[in-house]
């Protein structure tokens, strides 16, 4: 189910113009050229009901009540779970922690698995082409533990270079932390490859799924990776949630992140002792509706078809690659042998923030800027770039109106 | 927005001076400079200041950003070169409450300075645009304080 060849036999391709009426907000927007999913995408009907459905119908707090709403509340909420399980075909419901998105997610293993299991000297091996949510908190607990940060470099072309990164994997590195999809270019990683070379050196792995797991298949059983994260509100879902994977074995030897309600067996002044995982790692009243919305996200999507969405991704990004490359002073930003569902532009004479605003004169909505991968950005020489990114709304018109937009942004500044 | 109002905030004379800024340079005879930097989009300006008493001699700024916080910084030197701190002041006041769209700030006596300065006004439509253009304001201000070397962010 993973890879790349099984797409064209399975389900037919669908019509992203069908998909489009499925959200709200494009009716309410006529002429809204969305190309901004890597950043957040949009919720279709289906979503926005289950969330408001939930709260009419079922809601209380979970986990608590003996009253039979609560125990509703909680059932749903346990179901939630278990299609991210399925979704992720995850060996069980119990490897899912629900948190509020990817960040959290990230933070979460630095402070549990990290803090508890990192020496000094011990590195942490990650690429030139990380979000920032996948640096900093290796940073913030590196004085703590003594880890070292180790990046692995981009090539010429943009994409992970494999030949650098086996060089820097050593019996060190005891963590492999990248990205699946590079956020700011749409580089995709061969996450496959890296989990190999990390297995042979004996190091754990964690991916951060943000983007890819809107646009192609994940099995992380196939993958064999030991972490995987992503965030609801990029895959059609609700903000405020998000989800961290991870193998039993590692969950159960993690101590607490947040301490507090829902996460303890037993509580006195002396001595408290935990639940297990997932329980132990949600302290609190989590954001219940946010996971049963979810759930309804990540069905909505596996009903499209998860292989008919990456075919759809493709097609939409070739031709956007195709129509890009035409156009003089107009550079797509590299993203290696592979790109995905997004196109980063650099548009010789007009700064991102300029053009952003143009483009939204033409009703195209783009993210300028660093996106968050500063260190990145550094190494291409950019001071940001712009980006459209794609979602199974998405069509040519919209690929054509941006094309357009570009033009006459380069008119105006020509 | 329509592409119609693109072109309102994109007038003629920000093109030019965003393409063409006037008085980017260092300015060795400085006594005050200062340096701006917008975290959002990474915007950097550095202004020089060379003040005589009471009087801004001359001013200068490096550092490339968008169109709007390059023309803005550009038509800054040329308004302020010459006058008072006062009057700088005043101006900054002015241009200010203009730009954010708050309450007027009448710079008396300075009405010409603020009509050079007005086709950067539809910046106010723009909330997420107002930092580029205060960008280099900021660190004029910043640099008047403080003397050689401050920072100073706009977020």
């Amino acid at each position: 189910m993973t890879r790349a060849a099984t797409h064209s036999a399975v389900k037919p391709e669908f019509d992203p113009r069908a998909v489009k009426r499925d959200f709200p907000i494009f009716a309410r927007n006529p002429g809204l050229v969305f190309l901004d999913s890597a950043a957040s995408a949009q919720k279709p009907n289906v979503v926005i009901d289950e969330v408001s459905e939930f709260y009419r119908n079922d809601y209380a707090n979970i986990h608590r009540g003996v009253y039979q709403l609560s125990a509703r509340a909680s059932e749903r909420h346990e179901r939630a779970r278990a299609t991210v399980a399925r979704f992720l075909n995850a060996a069980d419901e119990s490897e899912i922690v629900f948190v509020r998105g990817a960040t959290e997610a990230i933070n979460l293993v630095a402070y549990s698995w990290g803090l508890n299991f990192l020496k000094p000297g011990d590195e942490v091996l990650v690429t030139e082409l990380e979000h920032h949510a996948n640096i900093v908190p290796w940073q913030l607990i590196r004085e703590r533990t003594g880890l070292r940060l180790v990046a692995a470099p981009i090539d010429a072309s943009g994409g992970l270079d494999l030949a650098e990164f086996e060089k820097r994997i050593s019996k060190r590195t005891k963590l492999v932390a990248v990205t699946q999809l590079a956020n700011a270019t749409g580089a995709l990683v061969p996450v496959d490859s890296i989990v190999r070379l990390a297995r042979k050196a004996g190091a754990k792995v964690l991916i951060d799924g943000c983007q890819a797991a809107p646009r192609m298949p994940v099995n992380v059983r196939a993958m064999d990776c030991d972490f995987y994260v992503f965030s609801g509100h990029k895959i059609y879902g609700p903000t405020g949630i998000g989800v961290l994977y991870a193998k039993r074995d590692i969950l159960e030897a993690m101590p607490p992140f947040q301490g507090g309600g829902d996460m303890i067996e037993n509580v006195t002044f002396e001595k408290t002792t935990f639940r297990h995982p997932p329980a132990r790692f949600e302290a609190g009243t989590p954001d219940i509706s946010g996971a049963i919305g979810l759930a309804r996200a990540l069905d909505y999507v596996e009903t499209i078809g998860r292989d008919a969405i990456f075919a759809h991704e493709e097609r939409l990004t070739g031709y956007g690659v195709d129509q890009l490359s035409r156009l003089p002073g107009v550079k797509l930003v590299g993203a290696g042998q592979r790109r995905l569902g997004i196109l980063s532009v650099d548009v010789a004479g007009v700064h991102p923030h300029d053009l952003a605003t143009i483009l939204d004169g033409h009703h195209v909505a783009v993210r300028a800027g660093h996106h968050c991968a500063q260190p990145l950005m550094d190494k291409l020489g950019l001071a940001g770039t712009t980006r459209a990114s794609l979602g199974i709304y998405n069509d040519e018109s919209d690929i054509d109106a941006l094309t357009a937009a570009l033009k006459a942004a380069q008119k105006m500044f020509g | 927005m329509t592409a119609m109002d693109a072109r309102e905030l994109y007038q003629d004379i920000i093109l030019d001076h965003g393409r063409h800024p006037r008085n980017l340079r260092a300015l060795p005879g400085a006594n005050h400079v200062a340096h701006g930097h917008n975290p959002l989009c990474g915007d950097r300006v550095t202004v020089y200041v060379a003040l005589d008493g009471d009087i801004i001699k001359d001013l200068s700024f490096e550092g490339r950003g968008c169109a709007i916080s390059t023309a803005s910084a550009s038509l800054m030197t040329e308004v302020l070169k010459g006058k008072t701190v006062a009057a700088a002041e005043e101006l900054f006041k002015g241009f200010h409450a203009e730009v954010t769209g708050h309450q007027p700030h009448p710079a008396r006596g300075l009405e010409d300075e603020m009509e050079r300065l007005a086709p950067l006004a539809g910046v106010k439509d723009y909330p997420t645009r107002v930092k580029c253009a205060t960008l280099a304001w900021h660190a004029f201000e910043a640099a008047l304080k403080t003397g050689a070397g401050a920072t100073v962010k706009t977020e």
